[in-house]
């Protein structure tokens, strides 16, 4: 557990030595501001059936920017071990090949959780100021942050999967931003195809993110996303540990 | 403290190293020798568990690398080739994750560091980054890296690549210092070095055991043993071919000096031609005006046991 957590701290703080760190968590705020800021504005303009939780959530706006952090934020904890040499030191202490993985997982997972945590300043700042609730319940709000964990997670091992496969960090960051962009765009089929036949919509919506940010920015909080997310998650991890003792062994 | 058992390594189309077994014994301090590509730094991946071989066995300390392997590590300090470090950090920071890594105790952590430090004279660089050390500096670096956990087994990389005759000098003490109570795998392409230092030498060519055996056995059963140069005062042209034709004498080569030729002998081991020559000098009137017995170096055992096939 001790190495565990010493792998882990490396990873946490490494993550906030590169300047690329800081460069993203500039321009992700920018853009979730704005996405907010827009919500907002959306809802000043008509009446409308949403909440701003929904507005700033399942918006182009939200989804735009939040692909392209994944590669950013995942591209160099593999890669650059493997460029420098250092996977070598590393791997050779005292410490088990799934301990580095789970500890590169975790670190690339928290810092995605310390660049999410400003926005509940928003909605905050949106009760505050208007007085009115930014969820018409706890379980739209909980909801929404819930589904950032379980895609984050999800997509988070993506990255570190491709970041594992390559020495580049470029070349990492294209590979997640392919896959990631892939599956995202597989979930927008049901809109894009407009197939008359329930059953393809119905398997398309089992792994659409869209439609489950939907639901759980509402507040449906459906058990099947929940086991597909966290099972990906495993399995990603998985094929990264195999990736990974594959390209060590192979040095 | 270390055992291989013929180990292998093949990669795709090629293999790195083939049926190699030795021993190193609690205590000694190992020279691995061989020319670039020859496979050292292979088998010492495959030592410290970095990769697994195609075939073969390799038990540290009694544990068996791969099946044990986190308790075999344990053992290891291991300074890789290339001396890789992450630049991010300073190098405290560094040398503090890594003994927590290999498991010093947190309470002593603070203490090991300031030894490595100390031991490495580090002490100045403490809060540098490491993006910013010299090469010498970062090779420093890496070897407190690999003493921080206070192992009994060294595997050193080529622990001197890079570092200024000062630096070598300082390497070269320290790891003698820590002999004593350690055991010491080191590789280098610095022959002086080996026979200062190690007390075994392991030379491999082409991914097989060449020879493994002390320095001082080394010289002495090499081939190139009687090694005798000879200078004469305007020779006849017959010179050469007489030498030749001396029993033991293996090959002649010969260079133009002011007023003559000087002649390069190499002899079988248990020959000794020099009286042949005096008697020859005499009887044909060469003006002989130098006759030299010159000792093998760790370089000629080495050139001898790795060119060709």
């Amino acid at each position: 557990m001790r190495v565990f957590l010493t792998l882990l701290g490396r990873e946490v703080k490494s993550s906030f030595y590169s300047p690329i760190a800081y460069v993203v968590i500039f321009f992700f705020l920018i853009a979730s501001g704005f996405n907010f800021y827009s919500g907002v504005a959306l809802l000043n303009q008509s009446p409308s059936e949403v909440t701003v939780v929904e507005a700033a959530f399942n918006t182009v706006l939200f989804w735009f920017p939040f692909v392209l952090i994944f590669p950013l934020i995942t591209m160099r904890t593999y890669a650059d071990e493997f460029r420098m040499g250092t996977i070598e030191t590393l791997t050779t202490a005292p410490v088990q090949d799934w301990q580095v993985v789970l500890s590169k997982f975790l670190g690339a997972y928290i810092f995605y959780t310390i660049l999410w945590s400003p926005s509940f300043l928003y909605f905050t700042a949106f009760t505050e100021i208007t007085g009115k609730q930014a969820a018409l319940a706890a379980g739209a709000f909980g909801g929404s942050y819930l589904f950032l964990l379980l895609v984050g997670a999800f997509y988070i091992a993506l990255g570190c999967l491709a970041s594992a496969l390559t020495s580049e960090q470029i070349n990492a960051a294209v590979m997640t931003f392919v896959a990631i962009f892939g599956s995202f765009v597989a979930g927008l089929l049901g809109f894009i195809l407009n197939s008359q036949s329930q059953a393809v919509r119905d398997i398309i919506a089992y792994f659409s993110a869209v439609e489950h940010m939907a639901d759980f920015s509402r507040g449906l909080i459906d058990s099947r996303p929940i086991i597909w997310y966290v099972s990906m998650t495993a399995l990603v991890l998985f094929m990264n540990l195999q990736v990974f003792q594959y390209r060590k062994w192979k040095a | 403290m270390i055992q291989v058992e013929q180990l292998t390594k093949r990669y795709a189309g090629f293999t790195a190293i083939k049926d190699l077994s030795f021993e190193v014994r609690k205590g000694e301090i190992v020279g691995f020798l061989g020319p670039n590509g020859a496979g050292k730094s292979t088998t010492m991946r495959i030592l410290t568990g970095y990769m697994p071989p195609t075939s073969g066995r390799v038990s540290i300390a009694g544990f068996d690398i791969f099946e044990q392997s986190v308790e075999a590590r344990r053992h290891i300090g291991y300074l890789p080739e290339s001396t890789p470090l992450y630049h991010d950090m300073r190098v405290n920071e560094y040398l503090r994750y890594r003994a927590a890594l290999k498991g010093v105790e947190s309470a002593n952590i603070r203490e090991r560091v300031g030894d490595v430090l100390e031991m490495c004279s580090l002490q100045e660089k403490e809060r540098a980054l490491i993006a910013t050390l010299s090469k010498g500096q970062r090779q420093r670096v890496g070897l407190a890296d690999a003493l921080v956990h206070d192992p009994d087994l060294l595997i050193l990389d080529e622990p001197t690549i890079g570092l200024d005759p000062n630096q070598i000098r300082q390497v070269r003490e320290l790891i003698k210092n820590l002999a004593h109570r350690r055991t010491v795998l080191i590789s280098t392409h610095i022959l002086p070095e080996v026979e200062m230092m190690c007390s075994r030498v392991i030379v491999i060519h082409k991914g097989r055991i060449r020879a493994a055996d002390t320095a001082e056995n080394l010289l002495r059963n090499h081939r190139a043993a009687g090694a005798i140069s000879l200078e004469l005062l305007n020779p006849p042209d017959s010179v050469r071919e007489a030498l030749t034709k001396l029993s033991g004498v293996k090959d002649v080569t010969e260079e133009p000096t002011e007023n003559g030729k000087r002649f390069h002998l190499r002899t079988d081991a248990d020959a000794h031609p020099a009286e042949d020559i005096l008697r020859m000098a005499w009887e044909k009137h060469w003006a002989l005006v130098e006759l030299n017995r010159r000792k093998p170096t760790m370089e000629d055992v080495f050139v001898d046991l790795t060119q060709g096939e």
